[in-house]
């Protein structure tokens, strides 16, 4: 492919053409994505980034994706075959890419990868996240002070750090306004299927959770709870807004465009470094969607000036005291998370209650 | 732990709609396999049923009309199946695949305007009387009609498999579809409309995913149940009250393993969650093992009136 492209470049030149407008072809920009891009969660999201990199650069960008790749070995070919049809940078978006992103970056060394929410890097291979966990601090705090069983469901997917930061985030802020709190957790084992979705929201709700939160991609959990009435949801890595006011009464939205139209441009401008990106409210990476007025007006104050304290750093979402489950001692009065321990999360925080699967 | 926080009745009462979309396209595809075809496109004309019938009663404003929708999107696709396979002597096998292929790309592409929208509500038939005994009365009584539907067509499809004489042609051109032909019954006919049966069946299935059990409309949203479905026609070995059984145990075990998490069961999350898988596995394996698999003898082959 390079090769052909190189001997048609001399040959336009050879031909006396004015070079540059034929040689100079557009910036081709891939995009892995693990659900359909109509999934109005995750998924959907990453897409809107994309859209709003075709609006920024126009005709010197040419997009491309696959939807529904399954995380797993087969991922390894589809990066392949996206860098074998000549994209220049390469979005994976989703943590189960992590190994074939590692693996297809070191067999195209000119291609830049980014892979989202994973941990290994390489020269040609960047990582970014987002840190939803300031997010799930918010929706914390409005389960806690709106619940009337005490009791909190949470649909997880799969047992990996970014999911167990959010629960114990959430827990710990919910723990904090409404100590009578109690955790129910699903591990759904799926980031999409909104069958499944729906039943564990169900499963939740019948043994008597009155706050839905999930971290799973689909809509499902929203439509269950609203056929339940009286349960309060929040929207996940999308607004959701369509199940506004009641029960999606806020959302943690992803917003993903600013950084993607960074890097390609990093690429067209040859700018481009190995990076890892971790961006919060502060950044404007995580969004926090509009709190409805099924909350009651004094408790959406506490949840938006929470918000802008994660936003402006001033509060960080893992503030000591705080213990580990088994009751171990994990950061002092006033002590803050490192980055490190965050990435890695792999223990609840004290009060949770059952054992994190082994992933 | 604390199993006391699972309610059996709530449990068993959202089993049977957990199983329902399963129940349908796997009922549909035991007959269209009883008249020696296999179509694996299951989950394509599913997801297409899934899609229409959810187009359809957004836009009527009625389920019933939606549900009838989808069963004759199913059946017009399984005619692309059927006509195929039938007629042009195509494999069973690849056409199936690429029915699934196509569904799955064909609802996408009608469902892009139906995206987050909501479906019309159906109401639950508190059945009178019935509804109010006690136990029984929540657990089966107060349901939507299409898990009643869903069971109707059960019971009809055993009564006319076993029962009556278009059953026992059914089973013949199965069987060995040289012998029925020589017989004068025509394959192909009886064929075409057992594939359409299948297909209607599956189509009514996919839009109980997205008109109750879920409802609403996400593309790809019935996730392999059908697949699952194939699978349970397998383990029923054809039988159409076993396929009320394998679904209704595929259905229960899923989610029985949700409550059993929620309630913090201490039993390995991943044990729990492929818990349906491998029971499914381990019911086949104990079919196989009995030998009379059931199978029928034309399954899968194709049919030539020449030959």
């Amino acid at each position: 492919m390079r090769a052909v492209k190189t001997l048609l470049a001399s040959v336009a030149v050879a031909a006396g053409l004015s070079g540059a407008a034929v040689a100079q072809d557009a910036t081709k920009v891939g995009f892995i994505f693990v659900g359909p891009i109509g999934d109005g969660g995750w998924t959907y999201e990453h897409n809107q980034a994309r859209l709003a990199v075709e609006e920024e650069f126009g005709d010197q960008v040419e997009t491309i994706y696959q939807e529904s790749v399954p995380e797993g070995a087969d991922a390894e070919r589809a990066i392949t075959q996206m860098a074998l049809a000549g994209a220049d940078l390469i979005f994976t978006t989703s943590f189960g890419y992590m190994d074939a992103t590692v693996a297809v970056a070191e067999k195209f060394p000119d291609i830049k990868f980014e892979h989202a929410t994973g941990y290994k890097t390489a020269p040609n291979l960047s990582v970014y996240s987002a840190r939803f966990y300031e997010g799930r601090a918010v929706q914390g705090h409005i389960a806690g002070k709106m619940t009337k069983s005490n009791i909190v469901g949470y649909i997880a997917s799969f047992p990996i750090p970014e999911v167990i930061r959010g629960i114990n985030s959430a827990y710990i802020h919910a723990k904090k306004v409404n100590p009578d709190v109690q955790f129910k957790i699903i591990w759904a084992y799926t980031w999409f299927d909104p069958a499944k979705e729906a039943d564990a929201a169900k499963a939740l709700i019948e043994q008597g959770a009155d706050v839905i939160l999930q971290h799973t991609d689909s809509t499902a959990p929203q439509a269950a709870a609203q056929e339940a009435g009286n349960i309060i949801t929040f929207g996940q890595a999308s607004d959701m807004s369509e199940y506004a006011p009641m029960p999606r009464v806020s959302s943690i939205i992803d917003n993903w465009a600013p950084y993607y139209i960074a890097r390609t441009k990093a690429v067209m401008d040859g700018t481009w470094e190995s990076t890892s990106t971790w961006d919060g409210i502060g950044a404007g990476m995580v969004g926090i969607g509009e709190i409805t007025d099924a909350v009651p007006a004094d408790v959406k104050a506490e949840a938006e000036a929470l918000r802008d304290a994660l936003g402006s750093g001033e509060y960080h979402a893992f503030t000591g005291p705080l213990n580990k489950q088994d009751g171990s001692a994990w950061l002092a009065e006033g002590e803050t998370a490192d980055d490190g321990t965050l990435a890695g999360m792999d223990f609840y925080v004290e009060g949770i209650e059952g054992e994190i699967p082994s992933s | 732990m604390d199993l006391g926080q699972i309610n059996p009745l709530l449990l068993l009462a959202s089993l049977m709609v957990a199983a329902t979309p399963i129940l349908l396209a796997a009922i549909g595809e035991a007959v269209v396999e009883k008249s020696g075809v296999l179509n694996l496109g299951v989950e394509g004309m599913m997801i297409t049923g899934a899609v229409v019938g959810f187009a359809i009663g957004v836009n009527t404003g009625s389920p019933a009309v939606g549900f009838v929708a989808a069963a004759a999107a199913g059946a017009a696709l399984s005619m692309l199946f059927g006509v195929l396979v039938l007629y042009l002597m195509s494999n069973q096998v690849a056409t199936g695949l690429g029915l699934t292929l196509f569904g799955l790309g064909l609802s996408s592409l009608i469902g892009k305007p139906y995206e987050g929208m909501k479906a019309p509500s159906m109401a639950k038939w508190d059945i009178p009387v019935l509804g109010d005994i006690p136990v029984l009365g929540p657990i089966l009584f107060r349901h939507d009609p299409m898990v009643y539907v869903s069971l109707i067509i059960v019971a009809v499809t055993w009564y006319v498999l076993t029962r009556t004489r278009a059953g026992l042609i059914l089973r013949g051109v199965g069987e060995n579809h040289d012998a029925a032909h020589a017989l004068g019954y025509k394959v192909v006919r009886v064929r075409l409309l057992a594939i359409a049966f299948g297909g209607a069946c599956a189509g009514l299935g996919g839009a109980y995913v997205s008109l109750v059990r879920v409802p609403q409309w996400v593309e790809g949203m019935t996730a392999g149940a059908g697949w699952i479905a194939l699978a349970i026609v397998v383990f029923a070995s054809w039988r159409p009250w076993r396929v009320l059984l394998g679904a209704y145990l595929f259905g229960g075990i899923t989610v029985l393993q949700l409550n059993l998490q929620a309630a913090g069961a201490a039993i390995p999350v991943e044990i729990l969650a492929m818990s349906p898988y491998v029971v499914t596995i381990l019911v086949l394996v104990v079919i196989s093992l009995r030998g009379n698999h059931g199978a029928p003898g034309s399954l899968g082959r194709i049919f030539h009136a020449t030959h």
